[in-house]
């Protein structure tokens, strides 16, 4: 079974933002990285449907993103995933979920993957798109916020998605399919030495768009539906009043403002 | 009808869904500074009741789509459900909330009508005649205006509070339902429902608690938990938390506030090691009195929050948990 993940390096997640010169986008430069977190769980579940018995799995991770990308994508190798696609070409980013979307959807394609996995939603965009555009290119059936999976059976797979509210749902769907990860499914493992060692040496194959044979203007910048004009810290409408102190004089004015002031005590 | 506004409403177990009228309450803001007519969308098996009620509200028409296939849910009859009727249609401008549901199928919809879609919007202004959305990326830390780079339809998901149901103004008579048809004959359903059901049973019913005490991410380990409760206890209000933290398993799932858990509102919320991540917030800005303890004093939490405390949780919740009793015991 072949198993395809797309991962997204995104900012560290208590990490200082800096916005550009352009106003629009962040400096990504010098800012601290990780593997988007519902993507590190679709990565694990990803590894462990392939290392199920009898499966004859094999991972490959999917990203695009810059050349520094690729910090997140020798982690994944690290972790498990045998090789993996790099859409790192420049005309790739800036791109919305839709070009993102299409232009992932257009690399995995020649895999034929039996199942594409990626977590519910980037930690820095947070569109919660990508993952269902990329079915939707594919012509394949998607589910997404998933809790569960069972290893496929009859060239379905059964999974258990999240609703609202504390409802949950078995849903089955034929492969290949797509499915969008929610974070808590499981437990990430760590990257061995030895897995960090042999990562190096796993292949990454680079891509322009002319090898995953799209439009240079339906991808990145060029290829958005929704442009992003401006990007800006929020004004605080209400903000906390914040008290200050050493720990024992903050609680004691704390203690004293919900007594007198918001008369919750 | 061509141009209009779309507010597309969910329909649930129990009829017409609560987010439905601030997807309302937003489209008749939309329509009316952009004059264009705002219609409201119901789509579901039996799902007449909910648009009846949909037309109380000031709206110029309701689309029904009441289809068989349209029960359970499945995002590829929703998907061919709406792509026909905006083809057929053509409004220019289509909302619906951001719930999970959503999330699930209309990507799929953007995707086959090669339309932009804006999810998870906190607000708009209208620039020029046109509209520009405001949403939250980099969990919240950042805000991003948004404007659609290709024609129309345009597609936008609203954050489940940004606008207020109560808003939604009521029609002076009830709007005329339409029957709107599609035909789903040739519309493979792939995803089988086998089975929709409610985890925790008897679970802990935290929004009748007057106060809550939450817990996230900062505490760093469940050895540590002991200190909130310790608080939760003294204020005599209940332990609750944040996604991660029972996503640890360091509580269980049933006390967990925001999207995937309990929406609560107490008189007293008090935030400890919670950033403020959007999901958490939905399920608890409406509360009375929030107090957030965090060491980042750029955590999203402190903008909906009354009263803060930067600083190291560990130190001041047993403080705090101290004077606490010693109010108590003096009143």
């Amino acid at each position: 079974m072949k198993i395809v993940v797309c991962i997204k390096q995104v900012p560290e997640r208590d990490a200082r933002l800096r916005i550009d010169a352009g106003g629009a986008s962040i400096v990504e430069t010098d800012v601290a990285t990780e593997i988007n977190e519902s993507d590190q769980y679709a990565l694990e579940a990803g590894l462990r449907l392939a290392e199920t018995e009898g499966m004859g799995g094999e991972v490959v991770v999917a990203c695009l993103g810059s050349d520094r990308a690729e910090e997140a994508i020798r982690r994944a190798l690290a972790m498990g995933a045998s090789r993996a696609i790099h859409l790192s070409d420049p005309a790739f980013q800036g791109g919305d979920a839709a070009a993102t979307g299409r232009a992932l959807a257009a690399a995995i394609e020649p895999e034929k993957p039996d199942l594409v996995l990626t977590g519910l939603q980037s930690d820095d965009a947070g569109w919660a798109q990508t993952g269902v555009i990329v079915a939707a290119r594919l012509g394949w059936p998607s589910a997404t916020l998933i809790m569960e999976i069972e290893p496929p059976k009859d060239g379905r797979i059964k999974v258990k998605r999240e609703l609202e509210s504390g409802w949950f749902q078995w849903v089955t769907l034929p492969l290949p399919a797509v499915l969008t990860i929610q974070s808590g499914i499981n437990t990430v493992r760590y990257a061995t030495l030895k897995g960090i060692m042999g990562a190096k040496k796993k292949g990454v194959r680079k891509l322009a768009p002319a090898d995953v044979g799209v439009d240079g203007g339906q991808i990145g910048k060029a290829g958005r539906k929704v442009e992003v004009t401006r990007l800006y810290v929020p004004e605080k409408a209400k903000g906390a009043e914040l008290i200050e102190g050493d720990a024992a004089g903050a609680a004691a004015t704390l203690v004293d403002k919900l007594q007198k002031e918001a008369k919750v005590l | 009808m061509a141009g209009a506004v779309w507010a597309v409403t969910e329909v649930g177990a129990n009829g017409l869904k609560g987010v439905s009228n601030e997807v309302v309450a937003c489209g008749q803001k939309l329509a009316a500074t952009l004059g264009k007519p705002l219609e409201a969308i119901v789509i579901g098996a039996g799902a007449r009741a909910a648009a009846e009620k949909a037309a109380g509200k000031d709206v110029a028409a309701v689309r029904l789509i009441d289809e068989p296939a349209l029960d359970p849910y499945t995002p590829d009859a929703f998907t061919a459900t709406l792509r026909q009727a905006i083809l057929a249609e053509g409004p220019e401008l289509v909302l619906f909330p951001h719930t999970y549901q959503v999330r699930d199928w209309v990507p799929r919809l953007a995707a086959e009508l090669d339309a932009g879609f804006v999810s998870d919007v906190i607000e708009h202004r209208v620039e020029d005649g046109r509209a520009v959305f405001v949403r939250q990326p980099y969990q919240g830390k950042l805000n991003a205006d948004c404007v659609f780079a290709s024609g129309g339809p345009h597609l936008a998901s609203l954050q489940s509070g940004a606008y207020l149901a109560s808003d939604a103004a009521d029609g002076q008579a009830p709007a005329a339902i339409v029957d709107q048809a599609v035909d789903l004959s040739g519309v493979e359903i792939r995803t089988q429902v086998l089975d929709t059901f409610q985890e925790v049973k008897d679970k802990v019913d935290l929004s009748r608690a007057e106060v809550i005490v939450a817990v996230g991410r900062g505490i760093g380990k469940q050895e540590k938990i002991g200190i909130v409760e310790e608080l939760a206890k003294a204020l005599g209000g209940q332990l609750a938390a944040s996604r991660p933290v029972c996503d640890n398993e360091w509580l269980p799932m049933d006390r967990q506030i925001g999207s995937s858990g309990q929406t609560v509102a107490p008189r007293l919320y008090v935030a400890v090691g919670i950033s403020g991540a959007i999901q958490h917030l939905v399920g608890m800005k409406n509360s009375g009195t929030i107090v957030a303890i965090n060491k980042d004093a750029n955590a999203p939490i402190f903008a909906i929050s009354d009263y803060g405390i930067v600083g190291d949780l560990f130190e001041i919740v047993p403080a705090l948990t101290e004077k606490v009793k010693e109010a108590k015991g003096a009143a």
